[in-house]
């Protein structure tokens, strides 16, 4: 018996050993660039520390943490970054869908089609920014005059509103491709006898969407919708080319690289650093938790 | 398909390819307006009569030593790090895909906590470090970032590619007489080989899309990225963006991403999803 089993043992050991030693290098680099540098930003956050002033770094508790949260600035940041975020997922949420269905079933031009919605994807955000930021130009760009409602010489990052609607239509444009792939392959994981089966039953196509569909694909939208609002909760590029945070656009990212790369105030900016990091978290476990609560409340209806 | 729905989905068709291009068709054409009609106002989308450079913007952005200098940093930077990349998440999916190890879950968990990670919180700290190891400003302090960043992606895509291959066929080919090198080599290596280029691909447009490591942690023309020279572009008057050049400067570096989504497109695609939603 313990002679039987010894080898097997020897095998699934060094199988184990074999395992640790392939992903060791995966892990090291990741550990390496994003745990240690987490560390130091936490331990970093504890001092009052500016790169100017090396010399005068001085150890205050949770001083900083203090001074952003107590901070008026930090908060409108914040709510900037959360409007940003809900609105732009929202929208991509819904068009990202009708793309999606159509993609499922448009028939001709198939691969004209999925080109194309990755060239918005491929596309360096700087670079869709800046196109965003000359079209709503109101010197150069076309936007005022393809709008009837709205006046040629119209300043949209004259002010906060027309300013962050600006942003959200680069973001908007950039990123809904990528929703609607991620919906697309959930899509396809919809089984056609069950849609076939409900329109034999008489549903109309709003039924079949909101009790087949829909109810099919949550593992896929929830996926769509987790990465998309973290990666938005993150937004930077689009704000650093189009408006560089005027007229309060900045986020909370911006306001980070502000104190760290501007400034040079690695204390406060290190303490941003980890609010920033345990917001996203805390997105991100939200995320997770409303999506079970539909879960379970879906099945209790059925 | 009824009547009805086909207009619908030929009408969706047509707002698709519009939503997606017309962006693109708009900075192709800022890029052949000539600069005095932008700064005297040239609102129009397409050039206007008498207002169009031709292909000046791109003689004068192609002629720009910064500019060169940073498509050829984008270029190296990125390639190396998608290579290096590559090779240690193959290495790392390979064991997730076909071994039983302790710790396999936190690979996977440590991965997907990595792709969510605010990029910016690790600048000040990796400011902070690069500067003491003496690499800030250069290749390897770009490569090494883009390289953490890249990996949980491509662990997640070539894990699920992985899982898909028939792993028997190796032990098939072992009976059949091949060495299990031979039957790696030959069985395995062609199966996975279309894997590891979509991973790539993928890796490669993250790279080169970089912007927040590429401004913060490059203070020179050494090391900077595309991404953050055309941010920091002003031309020969501060004061007035030269929004053609600008314009002609981002599609050159536009360029490169669209041949590979042109050649490509069918890969890119089965590994976004894979990647995300059958993980």
């Amino acid at each position: 018996m313990s002679a039987a089993a010894a080898p097997a043992s020897d095998r699934s050991r060094a199988e184990n050993r074999l395992g640790l030693r392939l992903v060791a290098p995966a892990i090291f680099l990741m550990l390496l660039v994003t745990a240690f540098p987490m560390l130091r930003a936490l331990y970093l956050s504890l001092f009052n520390y500016s790169l100017t002033a090396p010399d005068d770094r001085e150890f205050i508790g949770l001083g900083n943490y203090v001074t952003a949260l107590t901070d008026s600035l930090f908060w409108r940041d914040t709510a900037v970054t959360v409007l940003i975020m809900v609105v732009t997922v929202a929208f991509e949420l819904v068009i990202g869908f009708v793309f999606a269905m159509v993609m499922h079933r448009v028939i001709f031009a198939r691969g004209i089609i999925r080109t194309s919605i990755l060239i918005p994807y491929g596309i360096i955000t700087v670079v869709s920014g800046f196109a965003w930021q000359f079209a709503f130009s109101n010197n150069n760009g076309f936007v005022n005059g393809w709008l009837p409602f709205i006046g040629d010489d119209f300043n949209w990052f004259g002010q906060f509103g027309s300013g962050i609607v600006a942003i959200m239509v680069s973001e908007i444009w950039k990123t809904t491709p990528f929703m609607s792939l991620l919906l697309l392959a959930g899509l396809a994981q919809v089984s056609e006898d069950m849609l076939e089966a409900a329109k034999v039953d008489g549903a109309t196509w709003w039924q079949r969407l909101w009790k087949v569909i829909l109810p099919n694909m949550r593992s896929a939208i929830m996926v769509a919708v987790l990465f998309r609002a973290l990666d938005a909760y993150r937004i930077f590029d689009n704000i650093f080319v189009m408006t560089a945070g005027a007229q309060g656009t900045e986020s909370v990212s911006f306001l980070t690289y502000r104190q760290v790369i501007e400034q040079f105030q690695l204390g406060i900016g290190s303490a941003l650093s980890v609010l920033l990091f345990l917001s996203v978290l805390l997105i991100a476990f939200l995320i997770v938790k409303i999506f079970r609560v539909d879960l379970a409340a879906a099945r209790q209806e059925g | 398909m009824s009547t009805k729905n086909k207009i619908g989905v030929v009408i969706g068709a047509v707002l698709i390819l519009v939503w997606c291009l017309l962006p693109v068709a708009w900075i192709i054409s800022l890029s052949f307006k000539s600069q005095d009609a932008i700064t005297n106002g040239s609102p129009g989308f397409l050039p206007a009569d008498g207002g169009g450079a031709g292909w000046q913007n791109y003689a004068d952005v192609l002629a720009d030593e910064q500019f060169r200098r940073a498509i050829l940093n984008s270029i190296g930077i990125s390639l190396i790090a998608t290579a290096l990349s590559v090779i240690i998440a193959t290495l790392a999916a390979y064991a997730i895909a076909r071994l039983e190890f302790t710790g396999k879950k936190f690979v996977l968990t440590l991965a997907l906590v990595i792709a969510m990670f605010p990029v910016v919180s690790l600048v000040g700290p990796l400011f902070d470090m690069w500067r003491t190891f003496g690499i800030y400003d250069t290749w390897p302090g770009l490569i090494i970032p883009y390289m953490s960043f890249t990996l949980p992606l491509a662990i997640w895509t070539l894990s699920a590619f992985f899982r898909e291959i028939p792993w028997e066929m190796e032990q098939a080919a072992q009976v059949d007489g091949a060495t299990s090198w031979q039957a790696f080599r030959k069985v395995i290596v062609p199966l996975a080989a279309p894997g590891v280029f979509t991973a790539a691909i993928l890796t490669f447009f993250f790279a080169w899309n970089d912007f927040v490591f590429g401004i913060s942690l490059t203070s020179t023309e050494n090391a900077r990225p595309i991404p953050a020279a055309l941010s920091f572009f002003v031309g020969a008057d501060p004061f007035n963006r030269p929004a053609s050049l600008l314009a002609a400067g981002a599609v050159v570096s536009t360029i490169p991403i669209i041949v590979i989504v042109l050649l490509f497109q069918r890969k890119i695609v089965a590994g976004l999803t894979s990647g995300a939603v059958k993980g």
